[in-house]
């Protein structure tokens, strides 16, 4: 039993004109502790929806079906009352934006110390102390717990928002793009601060990125999503090294590398609405290598090697052709 | 299994002898043309408000020293990535080379011609040879103006053709050569029927109606779609090749710049620290600054783990520039020379090509 287990998740959200968008598509995975798993794609390819259906997080407009365990208990199956004694105890999130999230008008120790309050983990001097520790742990000094956040710079901003998921203990931590607005070089200490958080309190991250080069340096595993689906999932270095769906090895093709000497090309079309059923393979008008049957045969997440899936209908015919040979 | 591999990309381990290849192939397409821009010890401070209580007691006056003593050149159908952290510059060099800020002191020569000189109205014929990309296409385009009357503005302001008619094959080929083919499908579209890099191509063919000697390029990708990233530097790269534009890109990513650009300067706290042609640069960095930045920069290979050489701290505000070398406060190898003399750019000991400058006493 893992830590978290996803198992079929699917998330619909009800358009104001009737009709539906199926956001995320029978996504499944799992992690363990100290684990840190990228979900990387372009942008609507359902990463962050995923993310905020395993927070319960969804606007009301939103259906989900599908299995979501912490430490083997169901926190989806029934709805609001399932979820919350998780959430932010068990499982935190750090928002896309969250250092511009702070409110202005209250002290940065105060915001943290807040959510303790919220759910019972400490209250009054004990949790002002512990949010001092908070902010130590993501290396900044306990005194700034005075300060407000116009007096943070970005970076701080973003490590106090860190402090802030972390304030009712979590074992899993989701960062939606937790560097993308921030520099080089404090996008480095972030994700330091990340790994360091991971290693030493056994915190199972996930993080969402489009950027794959962060992903490639941070996390073991990850998953590659398009249009809703994980379309290849594995360790980070199978990935990059022997990728089994086209979509994965474009994406790295389309990033450029400092030293890389290879022409960097940009992956045409765009990702395909989801608001009606889609036949065949979602990726096929975009793919470089699509056959005939891709337009009409649906591609399963099939088991490559250990660890590693891949839906794309060409591992699946060689696979057959191998078995003829033999 | 042989489709997989046939079409992959080779790993990017930088080979033997790979460097010198780099600068060989940087020689050819770099068939250098004639200086376009000049700007020389540029310099823009913007004054900071003194409250009351300063300004009655005679506080001295204090500046942001924004851009403080930049000097570069660009030539024709070069492309120059200027990158850096934020507030270190490089927009305020934008800025200030565009006539949009008034320089405190420098000069920017345009085609021989001082620009910072000229007054309003000498200055409006000019206006059209120096194009600007911004940022963010979702905002930079008007949503109630289609396609053709973003494109048609411009034209308007700067008099060209007479009619309606005489302008729309002009704004078809602006399209075209923007690589929104064919131009019919996207003329009549406004801006929320078009995808970002769609929005970044139309911004795009907004400048090239007036066939500009110059493109400003600020962050021209950093809020597009990784998958459509390259499409869009792709066309600069071919616009500074086939039309002999100058091309000057702000980018706060070195890989992107490493890619496209032929030179690079890094900028730190107003000042060029380091300038030379990308791969020496990138390859053979001289200056702390930018090794740091180097190191921290994430590659796509899981097994290429370096140690990020991690700066503490953040760039220091530019109203206090510190004395001596202004990075001596973050710098892992400062000497206390460095924290009393100011270090020139200048072409260090160990720079295998001329025309690579660092501003390092230890360089």
């Amino acid at each position: 039993m893992s830590l978290l287990e996803v198992s079929d998740l699917n998330v619909w959200f009800d358009l104001p004109g009737g009709g539906q968008v199926h956001a995320v598509q029978g996504v499944s995975f799992a992690l363990d502790g100290g684990q840190r798993f990228g979900l990387v794609g372009e942008s609507g390819c359902g990463k962050t929806t995923t993310i905020l259906a395993l927070m319960g997080l969804l606007p009301p407009n939103a259906e989900v079906s599908g299995d979501v365990r912490i430490d083997g208990r169901s926190v989806l199956a029934g709805g609001e009352d399932s979820i919350r004694p998780h959430r932010w105890k068990d499982i935190a999130m750090v928002f896309q934006g969250a250092m511009n999230a702070l409110n202005p008008v209250k002290k940065v120790g105060w915001q943290i110390a807040e959510p303790m309050a919220l759910h019972g983990v400490a209250e009054g001097s004990a949790a002002r102390k512990r949010a001092g520790e908070l902010l130590e742990l993501v290396g900044i000094p306990a005194s700034a717990a005075e300060r407000y956040p116009h007096e943070f710079s970005g970076g701080m901003r973003q490590r106090a928002s860190i402090a802030m998921a972390l304030a009712c203990q979590p074992k899993i931590l989701l960062a939606d793009e937790p560097t993308t607005a921030l520099d080089v070089m404090v996008q480095a200490q972030i994700l330091e601060l990340l790994t360091s958080l991971s290693d030493e309190l056994g915190l199972a991250l996930i993080l969402v990125t489009h950027d794959l080069p962060v992903v490639a340096q941070m996390c073991d595993q990850a998953a590659v999503m398009y249009a809703g689906k994980i379309v290849e999932d594995g360790p980070m270095e199978t990935l990059f090294h022997a990728p089994r769906h086209p979509y994965t090895r474009l994406l790295f093709a389309a990033t450029p590398d400092l030293y890389g000497r290879e022409a960097v090309v940009s992956i045409p079309g765009a990702p395909p609405r989801l608001d009606r059923e889609i036949t065949g393979c979602s990726f096929r008008q975009r793919c470089d290598v699509a056959m005939e049957s891709c337009a009409t045969e649906h591609p399963d997440l099939i088991t490559i090697g250990a660890g590693h899936r891949a839906a794309c209908l060409r591992n699946t015919a060689q696979r057959e052709e191998t078995a003829e040979v033999r | 299994m042989s489709e997989f591999m046939a079409a992959r990309p080779a790993p990017s381990v930088p080979a033997a002898g790979a460097a010198d290849q780099v600068a060989a192939e940087a020689a050819v397409r770099q068939a250098p043309g004639d200086v376009l821009l000049d700007v020389r010890d540029l310099r823009t401070y913007y004054p900071v408000r003194r409250g009351l209580v300063q300004s009655v007691a005679r506080a001295p006056r204090r500046h942001v020293h924004a851009v403080d003593g930049v000097s570069f050149s660009l030539r024709r159908g070069e492309m120059v990535a200027l990158v850096g952290e934020s507030g270190c510059g490089k927009t305020s060099t934008l800025q200030t080379i565009l006539g949009m800020v008034k320089p405190t002191s420098g000069t920017v020569t345009l085609d021989g011609t001082d620009i910072t000189a000229l007054s309003e109205r000498q200055m409006r014929p000019l206006r059209r040879t120096i194009q600007m990309i911004y940022q963010d296409p979702y905002e930079s385009l008007d949503p109630r103006f289609r396609v053709r009357d973003t494109i048609e503005e411009p034209m308007l302001v700067h008099g060209i053709g007479s009619s309606r008619s005489e302008r729309l094959p002009l704004i078809a080929a602006a399209l075209e050569q923007a690589g929104l083919t064919p131009a019919e499908l996207f003329i009549d579209r406004y801006p929320h029927e078009l995808s970002g890099g769609q929005r970044q191509r139309v911004a795009i063919a907004a400048s090239l109606v007036l066939s500009p000697a110059l493109l400003l390029a600020d962050e021209p990708v950093s809020m597009l779609d990784v998958s459509v990233r390259a499409g869009v530097l792709a066309l600069l790269d071919s616009l500074r090749r086939d039309a002999d534009m100058a091309i000057l890109m702000i980018t706060h990513d070195l890989s992107t710049a490493a890619h496209f650009a032929d030179r690079i300067a890094v900028m730190y706290l107003g000042r060029i620290v380091e300038q030379g042609r990308a791969a020496d640069v990138v390859r053979d960095p001289q200056h702390p600054y930018t090794k740091a930045l180097l190191s921290v920069v994430p590659k796509r290979d899981p097994r290429d783990r370096t140690v990020p050489q991690i700066l503490t701290g953040e760039t220091p505000n530019p109203v206090d520039v510190p004395a001596g070398c202004r990075f001596h406060p973050r710098c892992p190898i400062a000497t206390d020379r460095c924290r009393t003399e100011d270090p020139a750019l200048r072409q260090p000991d160990a720079a295998a090509a001329g025309d690579h400058l660092a501003a390092c006493h230890l360089a």
